[in-house]
Formats: C-alpha cells, sequence, structure tokens
C-alpha cells in the first residue's frame, strides 16, 4: 500500500461500553478528497476528533509527518497543518467577521502573535479580506456573527481554518445547517479553494449527491468500523452500505 | 475620522489628570489618588474580563505589594518610591507566575473562587502574623523621591502626580495589549476558546499572562494606596476589598481603559459622600447606584465611547 499524508493504524476508542471506534486503518494520500458517511453515532466525528486531538484514542497510532500525532493537544496538530471546522461553526459571536478572519490570521502569521503590533494593521486587514474574497463572504465583513445565515457561517469557519499553513482539512458536515439551494455552490468554493491550494480534505456528510460530487473516495462507517473504503461507485452500491448507512434498497 | 495615536490620548489624560495637583483640595487629590491605584487593580481585572475570567481575589496582589513596600520601608529602609513600587511589582510578578499557570486552568466560579481563596489564604496568614502587626498592621513612613523628601502638600502633590504618571503609562500600555493582536486573540477566547485552540493558540497561556500582568498592576496599586494612607493591614486581602475592584471593573466594563480609572473615581467619590451624608445607610445609598448604574449601561462606563456599544459585558 503506498504511504498516505495521514496514515492511520489500528486506533481504537471506547466511551464507557459504547465502542466508538474498533480497530480503525486507513491510509490517505496527499490532495485526495474523502468523505465520510454513516449513521449517527457510527464513529465519523470521533474519527475526526482523534485526528485533530479533540479526542485522544486508546490505542493505535495517527501518523502525520512521519510523526505519531495519537493524543497530541488540537493546539499543536493544528500547527502541524491539519486543520478543522466545525458541525455547529465555532465563530467568535462577539465579533465581526472581518475580526474574526484578523484573529485567525494572527495566529496563523509568519510569526507569534504580537503584544505591540495592532490587529487590524493595513497587512493583516490586507490578508484578511482577500481571504473572504476568496470564500465570497467579503460583503459581511462589518457584521457580527449572530447577523450571518448558517451558510455563511460554514463558509466563514472553514476560511478560518484556512488561514494558516492547511495540508489536511477536516470538515465536519459543512452543509448542515445551509439552505438546500446554497449547499452545492457552497461546496463548489470550499472544494475548489483546498484543491488550489494542494490541500487534503477528508468531509463528513450526510448528503449522498454531496458525497457523489464531490469525494474521490469515501470511507463508511458502522458501528464504530469501516465497512467500506473505496470510490462514491462503488461504496455507494455495496449492499452493505446500503443495508446500514444510506438506507437505499440493494 | 481622525485617529489620535495612543501616545496622544496619554498626553491629554495625563495632562487632565495632573491639573488636578493644581486645583484639587487636599481631601480630594487624596481621594483620587486612592481612586487611581484601585483603579490599577481593576485595570488588571478588566485584562481577564477580557479573556471571559473575574479574579475575585486581587486583594491578594494589592495586599502583598502593600506590605512588601511596608516591610521593605519598615525592616531595609528602603524609602524611594521608585524603589518601593519596583520591589513590590517584582514580589506580585513572581507571585503571580507561580499561581497564574495553576489558575489558568479554570474558568467561571471557580476560577473566581480559586482566586479568592488564594487571597483569603493570605489575609488570614497576615492576621495571625503578630510579628508584623497581626490584624493591626503595620504603618510606613512617608517615601523620597529620589532622595527628595517632601512633606505637606508637597509631599501629596509628589505622591499624587506620581500615580498619575503610572496610571497613564499603564494605561497606555493596556491600550496597546488590548489593540494589538495577542488583545483580539484574548477577546476571542472569551467567545470561544474551541475556535482559539484549534487555530492553534494556547488559551491557558493568554488566561495565565492576563492574571500575571493583573498581579503586577495589583502589587503597583497596593504600594501606591499604602504610600498615601501610610498603614497597611490585613484588610487589604480581604474579601470585600477584592469584591470592591470587581464592583467597579464590572461598573466600567472591559471595553474601554479610561473608564476603569472614571469608574474608580466615581465609586470613590459615591462611597465618600454617602458616607457623610447618609452616615448610617451609606452602603445602601453605594448599592442603589451601583444599581442603576448597571441597570442603565449593561455594558459598563466604557459602552458610551466604544464602537462595540451594546454587547454585554
Amino acid at each position: 500500500m503506498s504511504s498516505g499524508v495521514l496514515e492511520v493504524r489500528d486506533v481504537q476508542k471506547t466511551f464507557g461500553a459504547v465502542t466508538a471506534a474498533k480497530d480503525i486503518s486507513v491510509s490517505v494520500p496527499q490532495g485526495s478528497i474523502y468523505s465520510l458517511i454513516g449513521t449517527n453515532g457510527a464513529g465519523k466525528t470521533t474519527f475526526v476528533n482523534m485526528v485533530t486531538g479533540y479526542i485522544k484514542p486508546d490505542a493505535g497510532t495517527i501518523n502525520f509527518g512521519g510523526r505519531n500525532i495519537a493524543g497530541l493537544p488540537p493546539r499543536q496538530i493544528t500547527r502541524l497543518g491539519i486543520h478543522r471546522s466545525f458541525q455547529i461553526a465555532q465563530l467568535c459571536n462577539e465579533l465581526t467577521v472581518e475580526e474574526n478572519m484578523l484573529v485567525a490570521g494572527a495566529i496563523h502569521g509568519q510569526t507569534r502573535p504580537s503584544f505591540l503590533r495592532r490587529s487590524d494593521d493595513a497587512q493583516a486587514r490586507d490578508r484578511a479580506m482577500a481571504t473572504l474574497e476568496r470564500f465570497n463572504i467579503a460583503e459581511h465583513r462589518n457584521r457580527l456573527i449572530p447577523e450571518l445565515s448558517g451558510g455563511v457561517k460554514k463558509l466563514l469557519d472553514i476560511a478560518m481554518a484556512m488561514a494558516g499553513e492547511t495540508q489536511i482539512m477536516l470538515l465536519d458536515e459543512p452543509t448542515s445547517g445551509v439552505a438546500a439551494d446554497e449547499k452545492f455552490p457552497i461546496m463548489d468554493l470550499v472544494i475548489n479553494a483546498l484543491r488550489d491550494e494542494g490541500v487534503t480534505v477528508i468531509f463528513v456528510e450526510h448528503d449522498m449527491d454531496i458525497v457523489n460530487r464531490y469525494s474521490e473516495r469515501v470511507l463508511a462507517f458502522y458501528d464504530g468500523q469501516i465497512i467500506a473504503d473505496d470510490t462514491p461507485d462503488v461504496v455507494l452500491s455495496d449492499a452493505e452500505v446500503q443495508r446500514y448507512v444510506t438506507g437505499a434498497p440493494a | 475620522m481622525m485617529r489620535f495615536s495612543i501616545f496622544t490620548y496619554a498626553a491629554i489624560g495625563f495632562v487632565v489628570l495632573a491639573a488636578g495637583a493644581i486645583v484639587l483640595p487636599d481631601w480630594a487629590m487624596f481621594l483620587f489618588a486612592m481612586a487611581l491605584a484601585k483603579g490599577l487593580v481593576c485595570l488588571g481585572i478588566v485584562g481577564m474580563m477580557r479573556g471571559g475570567v473575574v479574579s475575585f481575589g486581587q486583594g491578594l496582589y494589592y495586599c502583598l505589594g502593600a506590605y512588601t513596600a511596608t516591610l521593605a520601608a519598615n525592616f531595609l529602609g528602603v524609602s524611594d518610591i521608585f524603589l518601593l513600587t519596583l520591589l513590590s511589582a517584582a514580589v506580585c510578578l513572581v507571585v503571580g507566575m507561580i499561581f497564574g499557570p495553576l489558575l489558568s486552568s479554570y474558568r467561571g466560579i471557580f476560577f473566581a473562587m480559586l482566586s479568592l481563596a488564594l487571597s483569603m489564604v493570605l489575609y488570614g496568614s497576615l492576621s495571625k502574623m503578630s510579628f508584623i502587626g497581626g490584624t493591626d498592621g503595620l504603618n510606613i513612613g512617608a517615601p523620597t523621591f529620589l532622595g527628595w523628601a517632601p512633606e505637606g502638600r508637597p509631599l501629596q502633590t509628589a505622591l499624587y502626580l506620581y500615580v498619575v504618571t503610572i496610571v497613564v503609562i499603564s494605561g497606555a500600555l493596556m491600550r496597546v495589549y488590548f489593540d494589538s493582536e495577542q488583545g483580539l486573540i484574548t477577546l476571542a477566547t472569551r467567545d470561544n476558546e474551541l475556535r482559539v485552540e484549534y487555530l492553534g493558540a494556547s488559551v491557558r497561556n493568554i488566561m495565565a499572562f492576563n492574571y500575571v500582568f493583573g498581579a503586577l498592576l495589583g502589587g503597583i496599586g497596593g504600594t501606591i494606596a499604602v504610600l498615601a494612607l501610610g498603614h497597611v493591614d490585613p484588610e487589604f486581602a480581604f474579601w470585600t476589598t477584592s469584591g470592591e475592584f470587581v464592583f467597579v471593573a464590572i461598573l466600567a466594563g472591559y471595553l474601554s481603559v479610561p473608564s476603569v480609572f472614571v469608574a474608580a473615581i466615581i465609586l470613590e467619590l459615591v462611597r465618600s459622600f454617602s458616607n457623610l451624608y447618609f452616615p448610617n445607610t451609606w452602603q445602601l445609598a453605594l448599592g442603589i447606584f451601583l444599581l442603576i448604574v448597571i441597570v442603565a449601561l449593561p455594558s459598563g462606563l466604557g459602552s458610551l465611547v466604544s464602537r462595540r456599544k451594546g454587547q454585554d459585558t
């Protein structure tokens, strides 16, 4: 098997009597786009949380850049280049859209965040605006987060995660809470931006149209295990996947 | 709109406050000096409030700074105000650096209560230490200013101008910090720690830094207060003293630096006058006043001038 940018080996996680991850192994090649599918509680978000440091696996290794990152705190994993967005967009509600981007820019900047340099100096604002424009949300820059639609919040959440040197981006349900007519435009924007940067993408998704259209490979989760790992066509027509995941007739 | 630099604001602030040395009567100059000294302590709390936590134990550093200065003056013979301030600041910095990392793991009521517990430990300890005065405390002589030993009105004026200088420098530094990248990250931490951690910043480090900065300001405030009063006792670390600092911080809000000192001065004025005119019910008068201000300005006095007005503290 070719070595991937992310190598997950025999990862396990239990919460009391519940097994959330059972011997999960997967190799994700550089620049690929993976989607994770499965019913609620299947282990998709647990997988994302383990890779990004929110949860420490009980056993197994998660190798990234030749280093086992299993159990590292989120900020260290982020600094290595693994970034994520959240099912519920994690934004700073008291700040404007632009200020949220300035926070991301300050943390991800070339130098450590300064105690003296103004957070809103011209260069920082230009960088923030460039990212907002790339995600087509620059017009909202002066608005506070509670004033935004679900789609704009999702885009800002992803744009903030993209502010740094991203190598792998994990998107947890990027279209949940987004109006039906916004889903494809949002995914177009996000996937194009990530693809342009050569970022490896792993996204959790319940909408099979999105999965089919944007992913190159699909991991189907059921009961804490990966029951299928192949191209969308193959996985979505798999009898076991149809029975346990998609609910479509076999 | 024309935007003045921080130095311009600091210069204006200095001139306005320093004018008090000319126009204020003795009693008012003392009252302002005490209010500004306490305002320094409150400024430290406001720094923490921007990160989402409130320390109910800043009396610890207020008291520690005051005792350090008093002990240095009484036992080491140090009388220079600059040296006393530096000594107190250094002691509080070290103690803050010990407790800061410990407290930075806690949030909300746990942070507040732990910080309060630390100050009450100091209060209890000092009360039992009869060799440094116990509950009676200690007196401290008048300070010197680089060898100059004024008395009477010149002493009061020099002390007042000293506190004004410290306040202006501290206020300017705090404003620079608030407006900086780290300042914005602190504000983001208050809002969403998870997001900040997932952007790659250490929330604990941010909290610890704000606590240590607060300890430093608390120590300096305590030093100035004891030099103005001429006496220190364990009450400096009592919970009601810490509560008063929190009250000023809430009254000021976390949006503006000058509002902290304005709030401290207002509180001192209201307390003094209500004590004068309603000697038996002055706490009631003070409480009603604070209630009115908090209801009318939930984001504090700073919301009157900040562009972030309308947001809750």
